[in-house]
């Protein structure tokens, strides 16, 4: 964190706008306040990528052990069998019962989430719009430091007994709510529940603050159809994260108090588990699952938009060409963020939940997929006619593009009730979301980090090895996950600890062997990332204010920018992807650029 | 380790990149189809259907792998050509200059919104068949998810639950072929999914809820049946089997079992199986 941040306070210098010499005179207060509890947007922002990419890691390792057990069930696990040594270094199964719960909260909840909208958002929106920090700076540091408490709830929670929770990411009751039901169900469960809330409180705290932010904090001629599809992607899944949140954390709190004060919301009446009666019921394990997917259908949409927004940015720098349908563009996120609230049903078509409703919501969630195919055209059609340069944020860029299309178009197979009845919870949808999260949102944020990198360290990554990353990542997970829809197409459940002894899969085992190869292969992969990302950070080119010719706000500003952002107050004078405009000796036109002559004509005349 | 500069160093190398990268982009769409022409002879394809409402499903699983396929080929093609097309290191000229088109948009939004819409109602009479319109008949078995399996009971001669000739069972499912059955699936402790894929039927068995489960099944056989929702540690081991058979055979195994249960168990409603699932009633 400090090396990140050294190199902050160095162009600090730079620009000349030093601290106050109060605070200098305090040097531990000064290093606490500047590093630790820092109110700068980037200086957040960082720390929240830092510790998201190190979540990563973990979600990635507890992926790995999944897909060891999936590939090769009661085999003994490398290195991992000696730490947890149940059975001569085998996995038992609620362990890995464990591992996929928690392997799936952690990247949810702790990766994903939490790098898109804390890291890039913090860092991009003030910095996108011209403003010199966050509306509410104090509020923005809150942000952050909820999610420690949250990360010790999940990290401890490895250590109590009976385990992490291990009722799935979705904890449905009554297997979360009765403690009886499973070892994860004790202290794992309410820790997760405390860790979620606190998650859910760092994010309502972002997303208030992005909202105020974008809306008043713009810069002079900065209105709303010039934003960058970054910004307006992070506004509109702020919108979404404000109104959607507070139905998880009242379904959290709901399921807590079943667990510990005794109330009956998600138990049925004379619920036997493991022979055991529960106290009290009355209430009904459906109504979770509407709370639930309420907010964690939306919340898919919060895991995807700023990618969406990200992508849009990076793919017209690269291609030198405008954005394709820029207000189409606005409006297909717009449509997917309205539409995101009335498809949760989707999730439940076969739990038992009246089927005439799963009828609109097969008609609703087919309509979702409108506003995401304009986007891929819309894409498609930036592209099209421009002047391609591969670098690799772009080439992460356009994989995004590449895997959202298989993800999208997978989706439709479980939209369609019929055939949901066969596929749900099997590989298939285990393969559509890991489509959409992993091989869309991971590699859109992998596409942001080395655009970005620049700005945020002053330094670029080394293309080379940011390309030999991108390569295999691109070969692996495609392995990995691809050979994922035909394992749904058989029925293969996900969630088993062994299905071989189905006669339905027993043949399938070797084909989840390659698919384990392929996972190591990705996670082996990062590696490369790891030490370019840190290799650069401190030996990397020296970048300039704007090393890619890009149009945006923030390359008008130093890399690093000090504190307060910019040297200078910018003014915005048109969009953000004026690029190869004809009659312009460069081939890009900075959203501060001032009018040039011909722009100016026209002005004059429209205003006569 | 220096900063490698090709995509605005020598031309010559920089466009081999290029055709590197757009080439990687269209093996995508290549490998693909390929994986999904390729798995069928390997067997890691839907099962062996034999139920009636089967093909129905399988169908539309097709139909919406082709549609789908169709626009996944057309898509994917077009990203590749236009990387391979307007590679910088290969153009001539500057990018065009053109921020959309109004008619494009209302062409390739209108277009996808007719087709989703249209494969919306074509699936609702088959989602009908399934889950709506429940055979006029009284339960064929009432079936008990429990961690880690599932009880059935059969009505007995009588032919209504809940009576003293009910027949009592743990995942051994017999089916008479060609015949409407209807299931009446419960749960006893938390939620489990009644997944039996070569009947293409799945469905939440959910405490404190009966819902019926029905198809007709065709073809005599044992196949599998598994739990499809998470139910705890011992989900993966929560098999069950159903045969299915003709209606002389399935009759005179109940009464093999029938015969086989009075003999073990003198009080049908007594014993732990009895009481347990007296309880769930």
């Amino acid at each position: 964190m400090s090396t990140a941040t050294a190199s902050t306070t160095l162009s600090t210098d730079r620009v000349g706008q030093s601290l106050p010499p109060a605070r200098k005179a305090r040097p531990v207060a000064e290093f606490l306040s500047t590093y630790v509890f820092s109110k700068d947007h980037k200086v957040i922002g960082l720390q929240f990528l830092f510790s998201t990419l190190l979540w990563f890691l973990v979600g990635g390792l507890l992926a790995l052990a999944v897909r060891w057990q999936v590939a090769w069930p009661w085999s003994d696990v490398p290195v991992l069998g000696k730490l947890f040594a149940q059975q001569g270094g085998q996995m038992a199964p609620e362990f890995y019962t464990m591992l996929f719960t928690m392997h799936a909260t952690v990247m949810i909840f702790l990766v994903i989430i939490p790098i898109l909208a804390g890291a890039f958002g913090n860092f991009l929106i003030p910095l996108m719009i011209g403003a010199d920090d966050m509306a509410f700076p104090t509020l923005n540091m809150l942000s952050y430091w909820f999610m420690w408490p949250a990360f010790f709830a999940f990290g401890a929670s490895f250590f109590v007994e009976g385990g992490a929770a291990s009722s799935g990411w979705t904890s449905y009751p009554p297997l979360s709510t009765n403690v009886a039901s499973s070892p994860g169900a004790g202290m794992g469960q309410t820790l997760w529940l405390v860790g979620l809330t606190l998650v859910g409180v760092s994010s309502m705290l972002g997303s208030v603050n992005y909202m105020t932010t974008i809306i008043l904090m713009r810069a002079p001629g900065m209105t709303m159809f010039r934003l960058p599809m970054t910004i307006w992607a992070m506004f509109i899944t702020a919108i979404l994260q404000a109104f959607a949140l507070p139905v998880l954390t009242a379904a959290g709190f709901m399921q807590l108090t079943d667990r510990t004060l005794g109330t009956g919301f998600f138990s049925p009446e004379g619920n036997i588990v493991n022979n055991a009666m529960q106290a009290t019921g009355g209430g009904q394990p459906l109504l979770w699952q509407h709370l639930f997917w309420f907010y964690s259908h939306p919340a898919v949409y919060i895991m995807i938009l700023p990618a969406m927004g990200m992508v849009s940015d990076i793919m017209t720098t690269f291609a030198r060409k405008p954005l394709f349908g820029y207000r189409p563009m606005v409006y297909s996120i717009a449509g997917i963020a309205g539409l995101g609230f009335i498809v949760w049903g989707h999730h439940m078509f076969i739990s038992g939940m009246n089927p005439a409703l799963g009828i609109t919501f097969m008609v609703s969630t087919m309509m979702i997929a409108l506003p995401s195919a304009v986007k891929t055209f819309n894409w498609l059609g930036t592209i099209w006619g421009g002047r391609i340069q591969f670098t690799t944020a772009m080439l992460f860029a356009l994989s995004f593009v590449s895997m959202f299309i298989i993800g999208g178009l997978s989706g439709i197979f479980m939209a369609a009730t019929p055939v949901d009845i066969f596929i749900h919870d099997t590989y298939f949808i285990v393969a559509h979301f890991h489509y959409v999260l992993f091989a869309g949102t991971a590699m859109g944020v992998w596409a942001g980090i080395y655009y970005w990198f620049p700005k945020m360290f002053g330094r670029t990554m080394n293309e080379f090895w940011g390309k030999v990353h991108f390569f295999l990542t691109f070969i692996f997970l495609n392995g990995t996950f691809f050979t994922m829809h035909i394992l749904g197409a058989v029925g293969f459940p996900r969630r088993l600890a062994d299905a071989y002894h189905y006669e339905t899969f027993h043949h399938l085992q070797p084909l989840n062997a390659f698919m384990t190869y392929c996972a190591i292969g990705m996670v082996a992969t990062q590696i490369i990332f790891a030490i370019n990302f840190f290799w650069s950070m401190f030996n990397g080119p020296i970048a300039g204010r704007n090393p890619w010719n890009a149009n945006t706000l923030e390359w008008t500003a130093p890399s690093p920018p000090g504190h307060g952002n910019f040297d200078f107050q910018p003014v915005v004078y048109r969009g953000p992807y004026e690029y190869s405009v004809p009659g312009v000796e460069k081939d890009h036109l900075m959203q501060t650029d001032p009018p040039n002559a011909a722009e100016a004509a026209a002005a004059a005349a429209a205003h006569g | 380790m220096a900063n490698d500069n090709s995509s605005d160093g020598s031309p010559k190398r920089s466009r081999l990149m290029g055709i590197f990268w757009s080439l990687l982009f269209l093996a995508v769409p290549v490998l693909g189809v390929a994986v999904f022409i390729v798995a069928p002879w390997y067997d890691i394809w839907l099962p062996k259907d034999v139920s009636e409402h089967g093909k129905a499903i399988d169908g539309l699983f097709m139909f919406i792998l082709a549609l789908t396929g169709v626009v996944f080929i057309a898509t994917e093609v077009l990203l590749f050509w236009f990387l391979w097309k307007y590679d910088a290191a290969s153009a001539t000229g500057p990018a065009k200059y053109i921020h959309g088109s109004h008619a494009v948009e209302v062409i390739w939004t209108i277009i996808p919104a007719a087709t989703l819409l249209f494969l919306a109602i074509y699936q609702m009479n088959t989602w009908a068949d399934v889950k709506m319109r429940r055979p006029a008949m009284a339960a064929s078995v009432e079936v008990v998810g429990r961690q880690f399996e599932w009880r059935l009971r059969y009505p007995g001669r009588d032919g209504t639950l809940g009576t003293p000739d009910d027949l009592f069972l743990v995942n051994d499912l017999h089916v008479p072929a060609d015949e409407d059955f209807l299931v009446q699936l419960k749960s006893m402790d938390v939620l489990h999914s009644f997944f039996i894929p070569n009947l293409r039927i799945k469905q939440d068995a959910v405490p404190g809820m009966k819902i019926p489960v029905w198809f007709k099944a065709t073809e005599n056989g044992e196949y599998d049946i598994v739990c499809a929702e998470l139910c705890g540690w011992g989900h993966y081991k929560m098999k069950g089997r159903v045969t299915v058979e003709s209606r002389a055979d399935f009759e005179r195994w109940l009464e093999k079992m029938y015969a086989q249960q009075e003999a073990t168990q003198p009080e049908p409603l007594s014993g732990s199986d009895g009481a347990a699932v007296a309880l769930t009633q």
